[in-house]
C-alpha cells in the first residue's frame, strides 16, 4: 500500500480528504517589535546596542529627517527638480544600516539614502548629487536622489522598479565566490515585489543558497496604489515560504526591532548561505515624491496619524531619553547645527559649476569611440556657432 | 586586422545544413594561387585597420608585409573544428586566464547548453562558474549585471537570441546605463550571446533578429561572429572589453568547420572583415548571410564582376573605416542582412553611409533584407523570407549597369 509518493523535494503523503489549502490564514503572520507606542521595551530579550550606537542611530535619523525637509523646501522653490522624501521610514533606513558591516554591499530602491548616510556620505555630497554639479560622483547625469557610491558599497539608484533585486542575487553570487563574510542588502517597496524580477530574485537566491537579505519597505502606497490593490497575500512576509526563503515581518517604525532583526537575518545569511527576506511594516508619510499630492487619494488624518502618533523617531526618543542619553538641548543644538550645514551645502553646490560639456560623452564606454567624438565635435561646433542658446553656467 | 582567409587547392568542407556547396573560393585572376595549399592566412588582429595593407596581401599570396605575425603563423598547422567548439575554446581559454569569469544560463552546466558551447565546462570550472539558472532572463541578464559590479566577468547566455527580449529591461535600462549614471564608479563587463537568425523551421518566436532591436541602446557593443575563426576570437575580445558586448551567433552556422590557429589570437570588436576583395562593388554583410553573398560571389565572378565583400562584424559601431575606405573605391554598395526591411541593421547602415561618403557614390545604396513580417514555420515560405544568392547577383548586376 502506497502511502507516499518519492518526488524531488521530499516525500509526499497521500490523503484522501479533498481539501485546499486557504488563500489566507485566518490569522496574520505576526509582526515583531520591541518597543511599544511609549518607547518602553515589551520584553527584555531583544539586541542591546550601546549607548554610541544609539545617539548614532537617533542623530542621522534627525538629520536624514531634516535633509528630507530641507531639499523638498529646495524644490519647492524651483533650486531642485524633484527630491523623494524618506518621511515615516527613518528607522528602517538607519537601523537596518546600522545593522549591517561597511563590507555588506547595498542595491537600494530610492527610497533608502539614510543607509548611505550613516556609512559616512557627508551632507555636501547628497547635496552635490541632487544638483549635479561638478563634484557630483555620478557627474551630474543622473536625477536627485539617484545616489550612488562604490566606496561605501552602495550601488547607483536606478528609476526601474525592482531591477536591482535580480542584481542583488548577481552581487551576492558573487560575494559566495570570493567567500566573503559580507551579504548584500537589497530594499524595495510593497508595490515592486509585483513585478516580476522580485519573483525570480527570491526564487533564484533560493535555488542559489545565495546570501541575500531582501527588505521589504511595505509602506501602504505606492504612489496611488494602496497595498489592497497590489496584492491580496498577506503582505510580503508569507511569499518567502513560497520559494522557500526564510522570513520575518517586523515594525517598521520600531528601530530597535528594525535593527535586531537585520542583525539576525545578516548572522544566518552568512552562516546560511540563504537568502532572507523581511518585510518591515511603515507609512509613507510624505508624497511619492514632489510631483505628487497624496491627499488626492488618501485621508489627510491617516497620513497624520502616521505622522504623529506612530512617528518612528519620536518613540526611539522616548526610549534613549529614558536611558539619559540624550537630553532636550542636546537634540535642538543637533537639528540647528544639521540645518546651518544643509544651507550651507546648498549655498556651496548651487555656486559650484556644471559638470563640463565633455561629461555628456565619457563612461558611455570605457573609451570614446569615433561615433562620439565625432558627436561631441557637431555639438561644440553648434555652441560656438549659438553661444547664446547654450546654458552659461556649462563650462565647455 | 582582418583575417583573409585564401583556401587554395584544397577543397574546404564548409560543412553546415545550409544550401551553398563547400567548393573553394576563388580569387581574382590576377593572384597566383600555386603557392599557399589548404592552409589560411591570418593576421592578429592588434589595431586600427590600415587600409594599404589588404591590397599588398591580396596581390602577394605568399607573404604579408612582413608581418612575423602572420609568417611565424604560416609555419604553424593549426587545429581544425567546428564554430561552436571554437566559441567554447575561446570561452575556456578566458575562464583559464581569469578567474573572474564565469557564466552562467539556462541548462549551460551539466547539460553542456542547447548549441554545446559549454559542453564541459561545469565538470571543469564548478558549477558556480558555469551557473545553471532557473527560467528569467530579465533576472539572470540583471544577476550578471550586479556580478559584474561586484567584480566578476560574467557571460549570459540566452538560449536563443529571442528569449533576451525578456531582458530588454535590464540590458537597455541597466547594462548599458550603469557605467554612465554611476559617474564611472560601477562597470559592467558582462558578454551577451546566444544564437538567433532564421534557422530551420524554428517558428516566428525562435528566428528573431535581436540586433534590430539592440542597436539604439547607447553603452552596449554589438558584434556578430561567421566564422570559427572569428567567433573564437570575438568571444575572447568580448570577454576582455570592460563595456558590455552583445555576440550574436547564429543557429546555422554552429557546424561551420574551419582550421584555426593554434596559437592565441583575438580580434578586434569594432573592426570589419574583408572577405573578398574587389573594385566593382561593395557588399556589406555579416553572419549568415555572408555565406549566401560567397555563393552569389562566384556566380558574380563567372560573369565578369568582382564584387568586394565586407563582413561588417561589428554592428555597434560600425567599422566606417574599412567600409568607406571600400566605398570610395567602388562607388557602389550593396548591404545584404538578415534583419527586417523595417529598423533593421541595414537601415542604419545605409544612413550612415550616405550620410558619410555620399560623394563618393555612383548609385542609390541597395539594402536587401527580410520582409516585415513574421517568420513562417513552412520551409518554403520561411525560405522566401530569406535573402537567396540569386537575389544578390541580380541586385548587382542592377547596380553595376547604372
Amino acid at each position: 500500500m502506497f502511502q507516499s509518493l518519492d518526488f524531488p523535494g521530499g516525500r509526499v503523503a497521500f490523503t484522501s480528504e479533498m481539501s485546499f489549502i486557504a488563500e489566507s490564514s485566518e490569522k496574520r503572520v505576526k509582526c515583531y517589535r520591541v518597543l511599544d507606542d511609549n518607547g518602553h521595551p515589551m520584553s527584555s530579550r531583544f539586541e542591546q546596542i550601546s549607548k554610541e550606537v544609539a545617539v548614532k542611530m537617533y542623530s542621522s535619523m534627525v538629520t536624514l529627517q531634516i535633509m528630507d525637509t530641507i531639499f523638498y523646501e529646495a524644490q519647492r522653490q524651483g533650486r531642485l527638480s524633484i527630491y523623494m522624501t524618506s518621511n515615516g521610514e527613518e528607522a528602517i533606513n538607519i537601523a537596518s544600516a546600522a545593522a549591517l558591516s561597511p563590507d555588506d554591499v547595498v542595491l537600494p530602491q530610492y527610497r533608502e539614502p539614510g543607509v548611505l548616510l550613516w556609512r559616512g556620505f557627508t551632507l555636501q555630497e547628497f547635496t552635490n548629487q541632487c544638483f549635479g554639479n561638478k563634484a557630483d560622483y555620478g557627474k551630474g547625469r543622473q536625477m536627485p536622489i539617484h545616489y550612488g557610491s562604490n566606496r561605501l558599497n552602495y550601488f547607483t539608484v536606478s528609476s526601474p522598479i525592482a531591477t536591482q533585486l535580480p542584481q542583488a542575487v548577481g552581487a551576492a553570487y558573487s560575494l559566495k565566490m570570493d567567500r566573503r563574510d559580507a551579504c548584500v542588502v537589497t530594499y524595495f517597496g510593497d508595490g515592486g515585489s509585483s513585478e516580476g524580477d522580485f519573483h525570480a530574485s527570491l526564487n533564484f537566491a533560493a535555488v542559489m543558497e545565495a546570501p541575500v537579505v531582501f527588505i521589504c519597505r511595505n509602506n501602504w502606497w505606492a504612489i496611488s496604489t494602496p497595498t489592497s490593490e497590489q496584492f491580496r497575500s498577506d503582505g510580503i512576509v508569507v511569499r518567502g515560504q513560497a520559494y522557500g526563503v526564510r522570513s520575518i515581518r517586523v515594525d517598521g517604525n520600531d528601530a530597535l526591532a528594525v535593527y535586531g532583526a537585520i542583525h539576525a537575518a545578516r548572522e544566518m545569511a552568512i552562516r546560511e548561505h540563504r537568502p532572507i527576506l523581511v518585510e518591515a511594516l511603515t507609512y509613507r508619510v510624505g508624497h511619492h515624491s514632489t510631483s505628487d499630492d497624496s491627499t488626492r487619494y488618501r485621508p489627510a488624518d491617516e497620513i497624520q496619524h502616521w505622522k504623529i502618533s506612530r512617528n518612528p523617531l519620536a518613540r526611539f526618543r522616548k526610549w534613549i531619553k529614558r536611558n539619559g542619553w540624550l537630553n532636550d538641548e542636546d537634540e535642538s543644538e543637533l537639528r540647528g547645527n544639521v540645518r546651518k550645514q544643509l544651507l550651507h551645502a546648498i549655498q556651496l553646490a548651487e555656486r559650484t559649476e556644471k559638470p563640463p560639456l565633455e561629461d555628456l560623452f565619457t563612461d558611455v564606454y570605457d573609451h570614446l569611440p569615433s561615433n562620439l567624438q565625432e558627436q561631441e565635435r557637431l555639438l561644440r561646433e553648434t555652441i560656438e556657432k549659438h553661444p547664446q542658446d547654450y546654458p552659461a553656467d556649462v563650462p565647455v | 586586422m582582418a583575417s583573409i582567409f585564401q583556401a587554395v587547392g584544397a577543397a574546404r568542407a564548409l560543412s553546415s545544413s545550409n544550401s551553398f556547396d563547400s567548393k573553394k573560393f576563388y580569387l581574382t585572376s590576377r593572384e597566383s594561387v600555386s603557392e599557399r595549399k589548404g592552409s589560411i592566412f591570418v593576421v592578429r588582429s592588434d589595431g586600427r585597420m590600415n587600409s594599404g595593407r589588404v591590397d599588398k596581401l591580396v596581390t602577394n599570396a605568399v607573404a604579408t608585409k612582413a608581418d612575423s605575425a602572420a609568417a611565424s603563423t604560416a609555419s604553424k598547422p593549426g587545429h581544425e573544428l567546428l564554430l561552436f567548439e571554437a566559441l567554447r575554446e575561446g570561452l575556456e581559454e578566458e575562464m583559464d586566464r581569469d578567474p573572474r569569469v564565469c557564466v552562467m544560463g539556462e541548462d549551460v552546466g551539466h547539460y553542456g547548453g542547447s548549441y554545446k558551447v559549454t559542453k564541459g565546462l561545469a565538470p571543469k570550472y564548478g558549477d558556480l562558474r558555469v551557473l545553471d539558472t532557473p527560467i528569467a532572463e530579465n533576472s539572470f541578464t540583471g544577476m550578471a549585471i550586479g556580478a559584474a559590479m561586484t567584480g566578476l566577468r560574467p557571460i549570459v547566455e540566452g538560449m536563443n537570441m529571442g528569449f533576451l527580449l525578456l531582458a530588454f529591461n535590464q540590458i537597455s535600462n541597466n547594462c548599458g546605463m550603469l557605467h554612465y549614471t554611476s559617474g564611472g564608479q560601477f562597470t559592467i563587463p558582462v558578454v551577451i550571446r546566444g544564437p538567433g537568425g532564421v534557422g530551420r523551421q524554428l517558428g516566428a518566436e525562435h528566428s528573431q533578429r535581436l540586433e534590430s532591436y539592440f542597436q539604439s541602446i547607447p553603452g552596449i557593443q554589438m558584434v556578430a561572429c561567421s566564422t570559427p575563426y572569428n567567433a573564437k576570437g570575438l568571444m575572447k575580445a568580448a570577454i576582455r572589453s570592460e563595456n558590455p558586448v552583445i555576440l550574436f551567433e547564429h543557429v546555422l552556422l554552429y557546424n561551420l568547420k574551419e582550421r584555426i590557429p593554434d596559437e592565441e589570437y583575438i580580434c578586434n570588436l569594432e573592426e570589419a572583415e574583408m572577405v573578398r576583395p574587389g573594385e566593382h562593388i561593395t557588399i556589406l554583410t555579416y553572419s549568415r548571410m555572408r555565406y549566401h553573398v560567397m555563393q552569389a560571389a562566384k556566380t558574380l565572378v563567372n560573369k565578369g564582376y568582382d564584387p568586394e565583400v565586407i563582413d561588417i562584424r561589428s554592428l555597434k559601431p560600425f567599422d566606417l573605416h574599412t567600409i568607406g575606405n571600400s566605398v570610395k573605391k567602388t562607388h557602389r554598395v550593396l548591404i545584404v542582412e538578415e534583419c527586417m526591411r523595417t529598423g533593421g541593421i541595414g537601415a542604419s547602415l545605409t544612413a550612415a553611409i550616405s550620410e558619410n561618403f555620399h560623394d563618393y557614390l555612383d548609385a542609390p545604396i541597395v539594402c536587401l533584407s527580410s520582409q516585415d513580417v513574421p517568420t513562417p514555420y513552412a520551409g518554403t515560405l520561411e525560405e522566401f523570407t530569406i535573402v537567396q544568392p540569386a537575389q544578390i547577383v541580380t541586385a548587382v548586376e542592377q547596380l553595376c549597369q547604372q
